[in-house]
């Protein structure tokens, strides 16, 4: 029954979803206008309604109900609640109701709160909204019905990829999807501006906290699916360059973008066109990113729920949404590109050039995802990896991290470098301090580890620096985020640099009481024992690890194997210290009765997660302290408004 | 430089259009890359290879198990890679009981598989196969280029892998199979 209600409510929630797109369509039109009053209340029920089928499915995911194909497909009644629940989002169906119900709250939410932007350009960003959901709906109900049910039932489900029962596989997707999903709000944003030509200050605060919102869960998700794969996998390393790897990360540096040219237009109405064409591409990322993932056209270690008929399907909505926005943006935008003047030296001018850093970063991220399939189209295969993205987005990212030490200290408009001066000195004697101690005291490095390691201290001092000779607690709290941001930024471009650097990696074949040493650690192999899970069986690996002659601490790392779906998987056990971690894994048995045992020692790599979770921290206080300071704006200009009109009686 | 992007209105309109002439070409690529049907097949790099090494211990109690020599007896076979567990396995079922009622030869490879259960599975599916493997821990199955259930083999008489059918044989297909076999026969 309840896999019924479920069709039923979507398609209700489908259904609403036209009658938004039509209402604000004619809502729009001088003679029909009272139509547009409707799209409120629409947009409202239908965020409900799709709330209520996504509660469905995971209704039936938690109850194991077999008699649903997907349920079936995708799960098991051996597997813990936690992964039956996430297990609704674990397949290809059940994320796309999950996108299509983060797109349906969201659009409800902005037409329950939104009080800033002009009545016509609501009702047009919210037909977007709707616009865009249709797509979506169609493509869940007529090419992936996640309520299908399955005759006669299954007798047992065929369990989840083992890859993905792990806690930190259970919520990197939502978080990641919310952030997706929160930029079709801006993507519907810059639809609905261009569409009315309000394009200005009031749209970009409008629009911000919804960027800002996308771009916290985005950091989130990206660094945690990040540690999710360093763990996980088994490799070792923390960022692969992957094809699912970049369709997140692409997003997240329009997004990027989007966020600083946005404060830019609402604090000195420049950069229009610009703004709002970033808002059309960082959601266009995100579906780009999710077609090439989900299409099958690209080869990925983890591309899960691959499909190229449905990837057909995607195609098409890619290129109805995007093509019609920048269709749009290429009709309208000429009519929107006056905006404020700025000079060469400025806070306007330094975030420029961070927007077309950011977008270079992100312009050779989507060719080098896309260089495969273009020389597949002349007959060639090949993968590409490290070796092009690392130096080629370096060249990107380390102008932008120079920049950004001065950016946050010029005025707007127009500055002069001799002003700071003094301030400038104090980050750059900090680096090259930094490069002078690893000249005299380190082994040499390569260079671009060597450039990270140099820049991070500098960044991190710069990043600081904007509080300096304020009043601490009057200093707002959108400025407190910034500094969070960017500290966060040196952070982790500490921990990148220094794990590329100075790790060290053993791979050994040892018996029990053999002790293998990695970096400053003695790993003692004390005993293999076989363990049994909720849904697995593994064999165990008891280690001692002594750092530098201290007390030996114990580390489990274990090599699973599921039977329900088959599969192996390595559970590396981390022992973290202040200065790095240590990483173990359990490999096969050999020929010979010895145990394949891989350790890596990496400096600092927490840095990295933490720096991650710093950006994201900054992000949040930044949202909050704009959200507060903007119900000050409007509640002043409301009681201004009531003083006219007391003294117009 | 005043204003970067925005003082490009001296020339109005050419450069908004970009955009969306990238997405054309993006959209032209992958679009070619998704209509290819090339590109969709996937292969095994073992296809045209010989069968590894392997020897199987029995699992079902009336079929002998399987090692590389029953591959070569000079007759094109199919090797099947199943399980109990596989619901798949069990739509496919019919399918491989008609190739096997046409003259078919059908090898099985059981996966991670119990005895009890694959003796429930083939009293309730039927036993198309001459013998059948024990795979327990999916050494061959790996060692074959297989990475799921089911997968069928086309091996000619001398062990060489003709043609890999990944995923159930649905009904429709069961005369494209009987074609690999012939083809492997010459």
């Amino acid at each position: 029954m309840i896999a019924e209600i479920g069709l039923a409510v979507l398609w209700m929630a489908a259904a609403l979803a036209v009658l938004q797109l039509v209402s604000g369509v004619l809502g729009l039109r001088p003679n029909t206008a009272d139509v547009g009053s409707l799209v409120r209340p629409l947009a409202v029920v239908q965020g409900a309604m799709v709330a209520i089928a996504f509660l469905c499915l995971v209704y039936l995911f938690a109850t194991t109900d077999l008699s649903v194909k997907l349920v079936a497909d995708n799960s098991h009644s051996a597997k813990p609640m936690i992964f039956k629940i996430a297990g609704t989002w674990g397949n290809h169906e059940g994320s796309m109701l999950l996108w299509v119900t983060i797109m349906g709250l969201a659009g409800g939410f902005v037409a329950l709160i939104e009080r800033r932007l002009r009545e016509d350009t609501l009702i047009a960003t919210l037909a977007g909204q709707a616009f865009v959901s249709i797509g979506f709906y169609a493509f869940l109900l007529f090419a992936s019905n996640p309520f299908a049910r399955l005759s006669p039932p299954a007798p047992e489900g065929a369990g989840l990829n083992p890859l993905l029962q792990d806690i930190g596989l259970a919520f990197h997707p939502p978080t990641l999807y919310v952030g997706y999903v929160g930029l079709s709000i801006a993507f519907s944003f810059a639809v609905g501006a261009l569409v009315t030509r309000d394009v200005g200050p009031a749209f970009a605060r409008a629009m911000r906290p919804w960027v800002l919102g996308a771009w916290i869960f985005l950091t989130l998700g990206i660094t945690a699916g990040s540690y999710w794969a360093y763990y996980t996998l088994g490799w070792g390393g923390w960022w692969f360059w992957d094809p699912v790897e970049n369709a997140s990360l692409m997003p997240w540096l329009a997004a990027t973008a989007l966020l600083h040219s946005c404060s830019v237009l609402a604090s000195r109405n420049a950069l229009r066109a610009w703004t709002v064409m970033l808002g059309v591409i960082a959601f266009s990322m995100s579906m780009v990113g999710t077609f090439l993932v989900r299409s099958g056209i690209l080869t990925s270690v983890h591309a899960f729920a691959v499909d190229p008929e449905r990837g057909t399907f995607i195609l098409a909505l890619l290129a109805i949404y995007i093509g019609g926005a920048l269709a749009l943006f290429g009709l309208r935008a000429s009519t929107v590109t006056e905006g404020a003047r700025f000079s060469f030296v400025s806070r306007e001018a330094a975030l420029v050039f961070n927007n077309v850093m950011l977008t270079g970063t992100l312009g050779i991220v989507l060719v080098g995802t896309l260089y495969p399939l273009l020389t597949e189209a002349f007959g060639t295969k090949v993968s590409v990896g490290p070796p092009y993205f690392n130096p080629v987005a370096s060249v990107f990212v380390l102008p932008m991290l120079v920049v950004l030490m001065v950016g946050p200290l010029l005025r707007w408009r127009s500055d002069r470098l001799g002003r700071i001066t003094l301030q400038m000195a104090i980050p750059a004697i900090v680096s090259a301090l930094t490069l002078l101690g690893m000249a005299l005291f380190a082994p040499p490095i390569h260079l671009l580890p060597l450039l990270g390691i140099t820049i991070a201290p500098g960044l991190a001092i710069a990043s600081i620096l904007p509080l300096a000779g304020r009043n601490l607690r009057r200093t707002p709290v959108a400025t407190w985020g910034m500094v969070f941001a960017h500290f966060g930024l040196a952070v982790a471009l500490f921990g990148m640099a220094c794990d590329s650097a100075y790790s060290t990696e053993k791979l050994a074949a040892i018996n029990t009481g053999d002790t293998v040493e990695v970096g400053p650690w003695k790993v003692k192999l004390e005993a293999i024992v076989p363990v049994a899970g909720p849904n697995w069986t593994a064999l165990e690996a008891r280690f001692d690890a002594s750092y530098k002659g201290e007390a030996p601490v114990r580390m489990t790392p274990q090599s699973r194997t599921f039977t329900s779906p088959p599969g192996n998987r390595a559970e590396s056990a981390l022992k973290t210290r202040w200065n790095g971690q240590l990483y173990t894994v359990l490999g096969e048995e050999g020929q010979d009765g010895r145990w394949q045992v891989r350790m890596w020692w990496k400096p600092f790599v927490p840095m990295i997660w933490l720096g991650g979770v710093l950006v994201a921290l900054g992000g949040l206080l930044a949202l909050l302290g704009r959200t507060a300071s903007d119900v000050r704006r409007h509640r002043a200009t409301a009681k201004i408004a009531e003083r006219k009109a007391d003294l117009a009686r | 430089m005043t204003g970067t992007p925005d003082t490009a209105r001296r020339k109005p309109g050419l450069w908004l259009w970009l955009p969306l002439g990238l997405f054309v070409a993006f959209f032209a690529l992958v679009f070619i890359g998704l209509v290819r049907p090339a590109n969709r097949d996937i292969s095994s790099h073992m296809i045209g290879k010989p069968l590894p090494e392997f020897s199987l211990k029995p699992i079902a109690q009336d079929r002998p198990g399987l090692t590389r020599a029953d591959f070569t007896t000079g007759k094109p076979k199919l090797l099947n890679v199943f399980a109990s567990w596989c619901i798949p396995c069990a739509v496919e079922a019919p399918q491989l009981a008609q190739l096997a009622k046409a003259g078919v030869e059908i090898e099985g490879v059981a996966i991670r598989d119990r005895p009890e259960d694959l003796a429930a599975f083939l009293t309730r599916n039927g036993n198309p196969y001459r013998a059948i493997g024990s795979d327990p821990t999916s050494s061959v199955q790996l060692a074959i280029g297989s990475a799921g259930v089911p997968e069928t083999f086309v091996i000619d008489g001398k062990g060489i892998i003709r043609y890999q059918h990944i995923g159930d044989i649905r009904p429709e297909q069961v005369p494209m199979i009987l074609e690999k076999l012939k083809e492997a026969g010459q």
